[in-house]
């Protein structure tokens, strides 16, 4: 293979120079001199049955074009496809009931956004208040209020999981831990809100939408039957620049299918973009959970097997993908670790909150947090270093691939080596020792240690699990696996070199990472390469798995993409041997040419070619196809279904990650300050580690922001008490802390250029480093970190309750006594 | 989040703005730097019939030194309070403050009349005000008074101001030069309005205290002069017990109240550890600049 | 009174005029009335700093102002930083130093970054922290930004002291 060394060079994006000159294109850009546009009416209730609307006085107003409700919602539209059997009717706005705050109820369309809000407050809704329940716990409870009439209890799912035999591993344990935990409410806010536009045409029957949405996905099938309209009736077509999405913009598409239904209804073009206030309300985030754990060890530290009890909260109605926020990490449940005997038992729970989808790190920041302080806390009470009790429990080196109890399929991995990497770049022993100065000083000095498993590449045959084997047994029931990604590459009449993909970037620099790719596989510089990657479902090459979400882009997108380039220079070669009269195996594509392995005779570069293939196709051998271009579709054969043991390759590529970070608590104020943090990634090839540092940066900000600062919060009504910036704390700069990387590498033997994914990094793990960080500091006088995110007013309460600051260490309470009862403080547990 | 239809005026003077507030009575609101009131409008928390703008009112905005006072005009920007050299001299306390006050791009168009007249507790000013023991003057129909803050502060986002009046100017009292000052805040994210914050002024040597002012922010309705915590640097110095004592004594006196990001007995407690820590750097900086 | 009004100011050293109501936001009126979308919208309530521009030299939220309050106003925006096809030092130190990933809040942080150069050409690491601390970005951890303001005042220095 020719290389001109284009992977893993820190080449600057070419997608900065728009966005630095303020000419990029964002939903809210895109010229729409038509459009009219849409405010949402909204539920101020948590709970409530809907008796009526008035819109008459909305309709009066000058300006106003049409008015949508609920009414409308139920006639003309049919509920969204859930991922489980419970009868949960989830529509695109509220129909007989709201079920939290901010849920539409209508949307009233004028000539501008500021009328179209005059003309939502006139929108008369008449509402019964009904009782509401937001703690995932209480809403099982007998006598808690049901949302959901038709399922009769606010369980939207239960499965129980058994991998080897966990009773056998607690009945023969020495020591076991039990512990309860708490994990926020998080949403990543990108800095864009969502944003649809969508025009109707009568005529051809067509709809198009614009959308800064990250998918097709699953989500646009699942929209196109809502709106009754054939798959390829509903164009989507995302804009090129999208102003982050962290997941979040997943879970758009109820409001494509209302936007896109007031445009059937009103005839008009219809612009919507989401304020903040109706973000931080009613868009989308990760769930809270209660978890409860167990954990059955001997005493020199083996781990036997886990058991883990999850309540998530999904909020008013189980939204698609959900309930992946308890099944995405399925593959890799035992995170970095051997045991092999598991027991889960997930609780997916509707309560009176916003609904949640896939965040950064879906489900990976809570499954790490528990796992992490549970290792931790066998650490604590063997009396051992929590380094050691990892590495005892490290899955070896030579063990790759490694296949997980839970039907994972870890591609490859050196966890010992990144781990001791780690602790080589923090100093581990030095720190200790400046510890114990600290210690004997009086100050509350921590540090915490966290491993996880970074899943990237959904399988989307993970959500399956959802459903019972039997159920899956049925002969009517369909099997889902698969990831895949499609790439063309072609070379123009002049011999320029364009890529066109339909990948939905959010800011992680595709364009930069396709050029890169291409220039290394066809001997080009990355800006020879013009890089199309808009999402158009009516141009693209996509399917079920297509988007930008779970990381997927550094294997999946990078694999399609080089695939199609080598592709086409395969096809160059032998169009360049026949040009010089030789047989295929006695040239060589090298230095940007075909060339004769002899060195002698002529040479044809791509520009060369291009100028007889695509002028003279005669000159074209026998045989060959026309054109010079290749597509390639790239997928995972280890992307499987679901087995009857419920066992699945939840994702296909799985790097890893270890962190170190050392913390100084105030226990005068509670405030926590990171002195030290360490994280060491392994993605494989790096193909731009430039772009890899961005991620690891800008995900260990999301990961911290849950740790201290990002929390929706409910009062007990339902009212959501975060919906402005001035509360819901989304870190500054000043918060940021420095942070010291590494990179070690095992290529994937999945993936073309043996990369993965990493984009959801530190949110995996800083959470848990923080909290084993801040447990560790406040160590000496028992209290221990078990909720998120630390709010200081509350660990200050717990620390002057601990008898800190002034007070003599105490030996930590037990363990297992720290379980609050469900009405404890949200924070800082 | 647009803001709702309103009548906006933008008059050139006092007297003219007074008028147009006479006129709507309850339903107007007057707009300064707009940095609380144009997101209270953009929330539709806020839905006067009239905006009435001072930013076009010639005179009202500017820093002179008249008789020992630093005097403000109540349009007068964060941002040109914070760069003044007339300030740094003579109220250094008050640069420290501001530059607390949400941050540059906030400070560019917030006045320091607006943030006084919108009496947040948790902002830095009124605890500034209260500290300094310094005066507003406001203007009405009736004509002009001079009203110190303990007049002023009624209660969250309440002050006597009447709604036909208008806060014209504020007056601060040059700062000793001498004297030792220091602002604490304790706030969750840089930049934002602090859960306690602590305005500290002290004069006198290591060991004696012949003045002592304190004033908290967030710590109760309305910014609170700490008078006994006052008189007990006052008799018993500034040495670390006496500071101690001081600190427990504030704690005592606020009456904060619980909120989203912090309980009222984690404010007291903030209370105590910023009076402190704010007495404390006060002191170190005690004998002149 | 609450009739349309006529605002005209000028946009990166271009006189604009336009008619709007007296409730609308600058930002509405920069990004309609006047076409530039390079100024984002992104709170509305003056926290995130994505619509930062410089009025009368001084970086300001247009979301917290009206365009009637802008009458007069010399306004400078992001799509007035580059001259011809050459990008600002301030908008080359960023790309250098991989100080933007979606970019949504980047024309709000470059012109906020500016402000805090000119007041203080030479800061420190923590005040560069604390001056962009204006401004929310979600996706770089604000590690990049940090390098590229200080990247460009080495660049800028003297020339712009106030």
């Amino acid at each position: 293979m020719t290389s001109e060394g284009w992977i893993g060079k820190p080449v600057t994006r070419v997608e900065d120079a728009r966005l630095l000159t303020g000419r990029g294109t964002y939903i809210d850009d895109l010229p729409m001199p038509h459009a009219h546009h849409a405010a949402i009416v909204r539920s101020p209730y948590a709970h409530a049955r809907i008796l009526g609307y008035d819109v008459r006085a909305a309709l009066a107003m000058p300006g106003v074009v049409g008015v949508v409700t609920g009414a409308d919602v139920a006639a003309k539209t049919k509920p969204f496809a859930v991922g489980v059997t419970s009868p949960v009717h989830y529509y695109c706005t509220a129909t007989d009931k709201a079920r939290f705050v901010g849920e539409p109820v209508a949307v009233v369309v004028a000539r501008d956004r500021y009328t179209a809000e005059d003309a939502a407050e006139l929108v008369q809704v008449d509402y019964e208040p009904l009782p509401a329940v937001v703690d995932p716990e209480r809403a099982l409870d007998a006598d808690a209020p049901v949302l959901h009439e038709k399922v009769g209890t606010n369980l939207a799912n239960h499965r129980r999981l058994v991998y080897g035999d966990p009773d056998r591993a607690f009945a023969e344990a020495e020591v076991v831990i039990r512990e309860r935990f708490r994990f926020p409410k998080i949403g990543s806010t990108p800095i864009e809100t969502y944003g649809i536009v969508a025009r109707w045409d009568p005529i051809d029957e067509v709809l198009t939408i614009w959308a800064n949405f990250m998918g097709p996905f699953i989500m646009h099938p699942l929209t196109a039957r809502v709106l009754g309209l054939p798959e390829n009736r509903m164009r989507l077509i995302v804009p090129q620049d999208i102003g982050g999405s962290f997941g979040i913009k997943t879970s758009m598409f109820p409001y494509i299918a209302l936007i896109g239904l007031t445009a059937m209804t009103t005839g008009v073009t219809v612009k919507w973009i989401e304020d903040r206030r109706e973000h931080l309300l009613a868009s989308s985030s990760g769930t809270d959970r209660v978890a409860y754990r167990e954990l059955a060890a001997k005493k020199d530290g083996t781990i036997l097997g886990m058991r883990f009890r999850w309540y998530d909260n999904v909020g008013g109605y189980i939204r698609s993908p959900e309930p992946g926020c308890s099944y995405r990490p399925l593959g890799n449940y035992v995170g970095p670790y051997r045991f092999q005997h598991l027991e889960v038992e997930a609780s997916t729970v509707m309560t009176n909150k916003s609904l949640t989808g896939p965040n950064r790190g879906y489900a990976c920041g809570h499954l790490y947090f528990e796992s992490e302080r549970m290792v931790d806390l066998l650490a604590e009470k063997l009396g051992m270093d929590p380094v050691a009790v990892r590495k005892k429990n490290l899955i070896a080196t030579d063990a790759f691939p490694y296949r997980t109890p839970t039907g994972g399929l870890y591609d490859s991995g050196d966890y010992a080596g990144a781990f001791d990497r780690a602790l080589e770049m923090a100093r581990y022993d030095e720190l200790r020792r400046e510890q114990a100065k600290a210690r004997a000083a009086g100050r509350y000095v921590g540090i915490g240690i966290a491993l996880a498993v970074d899943p990237s590449v959904s399988n989307m045959g993970y959500v399956a699990t959802a459903l019972d084997p039997q159920f899956r047994a049925k002969p009517e029931y369909l099997a889902k696996s698969g990831a895949m990604e499609a790439a063309t590459v072609k070379v123009d009449p002049l011999g320029r070199v364009t890529a066109i993909l339909g990948t939905t970037p959010q800011g992680q620099g595709h364009q930069t990472i396709v050029s890169q790719i291409v220039a290394h596989e066809l001997g080009l510089t990355p800006r020879d390469v013009t890089v199309v990657d808009e999402m158009d479902t009516f141009t693209r090459i996509w399917s079920i798995s297509s988007g930008t979400y779970s990381s997927r882009f550094g294997s999946v997108g990078t694999s399609a993409t080089a695939l199609a380039a080598r592709k086409l220079r395969t096809k160059l070669v032998e169009y360049g041997a026949h040009l010089m009269s030789l047989p295929v195996d006695e040239v060589e594509w090298r230095e940007g040419a075909v060339r004769a392995k002899s060195g002698k005779g002529a040479s044809y570069t791509i520009k060369d070619l291009a100028g007889r293939g695509h002028w003279n196709t005669e000159s074209l051998p026998e045989g060959i196809e026309a054109g010079l271009q290749a597509t390639a579709v790239f997928h995972f054969d280890v992307a499987k279904a679901v087995d009857e043991h419920d066992r699945v390759n939840s994702s296909n590529t799985y790097g890893f990650i270890a962190e170190v970070m050392a913390v100084e608590v105030d226990p005068r104020t509670g405030a926590v300050k990171i002195l030290r943090y360490v994280t060491v990634h392994d993605a494989g090839t790096i193909i731009n580690p430039l772009i890899v540092e961005g991620q690891i940066y800008g995900g260990a900000l999301h990961g911290l922001g849950g740790a201290l600062y990002e929390d929706m919060q409910y009062d007990a009504d339902g009212q959501c008490l975060t919906a402005t910036f001035m509360d819901y704390l989304v870190p500054t700069a000043c918060e940021a802390p420095t942070i010291d990387i590494a990179h070690v590498s095992s290529p994937s033997p999945l993936t073309t250029l043996g990369s993965k994914g990493l984009g959801e990094s530190g949110t995996m793990t800083v959470p848990a480093v923080v909290a084993n960080a801040v447990s560790d500091a406040l160590a000496p006088i028992g209290v221990r970190i078990n909720e998120l995110p630390i709010n200081p007013s509350a660990l200050w309460a717990r620390i002057h309750q601990a008898g800190g600051p002034d007070m003599a260490p105490r030996t930590p309470h037990s363990l297992g006594a720290s379980r609050e009862t469900r009405d404890a403080p949200r924070s800082a547990g | 989040m647009k803001p709702p239809k309103f009548d906006y005026h933008a008059p050139t003077t006092v007297d003219e703005a007074i008028t147009l507030l006479s006129r709507y009575g309850d339903d107007a609101k007057l707009l300064a730097g707009g940095q609380s009131l144009m997101p209270l409008l953009n929330f539709r928390l806020a839905r006067p019939a009239a905006l009435i703008d001072l930013n076009r009112v010639e005179g009202l905005a500017g820093i002179r030194e008249v008789d020992g006072q630093v005097r403000f005009g109540a349009m007068t920007r964060q941002r040109a309070i914070e760069f003044s050299p007339v300030v740094a001299r003579r109220l250094p306390l008050l640069v420290e403050a501001t530059k607390l006050v949400g941050h540059l791009p906030i400070r560019s168009r917030g006045t320091i009349g607006g943030s006084i007249a919108h009496a947040d507790p948790a902002a830095e000013y009124p605890a500034v005000l209260a500290a300094l023991d310094g005066e507003v003057v406001v203007r009405g129909p009736r004509g002009e008074r001079v009203v110190k803050p303990a007049d002023f502060f009624q209660t969250y986002l309440t002050t006597t101001l009447g709604r036909d009046e208008v806060l014209t100017e504020v007056r601060l009292p040059a700062m000793d030069g001498k004297a030792g000052w220091a602002f604490e805040e304790f706030s969750r994210r840089h930049g934002d309005f602090a859960l306690v914050g602590i305005a500290a002024i002290v004069a006198g040597d290591g060991a004696r205290c012949t003045m002592a002012r304190l004033a908290t922010a967030g710590a109760g309705p309305v910014p609170v002069r700490l008078r006994a915590a006052e008189r007990i640097l006052e008799s018993q110095g500034l040495g670390d017990a006496a500071i101690e004592a001081a600190a427990a004594r504030a704690a005592e006196i606020v009456e904060p109240d619980s909120d989203l990001h912090a309980s009222a007995a984690y404010r007291k407690n903030l209370t105590r550890v910023l009076t402190e820590r704010a007495v404390r750097r006060a002191v170190t900086r005690l004998g002149g600049r | 009174m609450s009739e349309p009004v006529t605002v005209r100011l000028t946009v990166n050293g271009v006189a604009h005029e336009g008619r709007c109501e007296p409730r609308k936001l600058l930002v509405d009126f920069i990004r309609e009335d006047l076409g530039l979308t390079g100024t984002h919208v992104g709170c509305e309530h003056g926290i995130c700093g994505a619509c930062t521009v410089l009025i009368n030299g001084e970086a300001a939220r247009s979301c917290l102002m009206l365009a009637v309050q802008a009458n007069g106003a010399e306004i400078a925006t992001v799509e007035g930083l580059a001259t011809g096809g050459t990008l600002h030092p301030l908008q080359e130190a960023f790309r250098e130093h991989h100080g933007l990933q979606c970019g949504f809040c980047t024309p709000g942080m470059l012109m906020t970054a500016l402000d805090l150069l000119r007041v203080n050409p030479q800061p420190t690491e923590a005040e560069i922290r604390e001056g962009i601390s204006a401004v929310l970005c979600r996706c770089t951890g604000y590690h990049g930004i940090v390098k590229a303001v200080e990247a460009a005042a080495k660049v800028l220095v003297p020339a712009k002291r106030v």
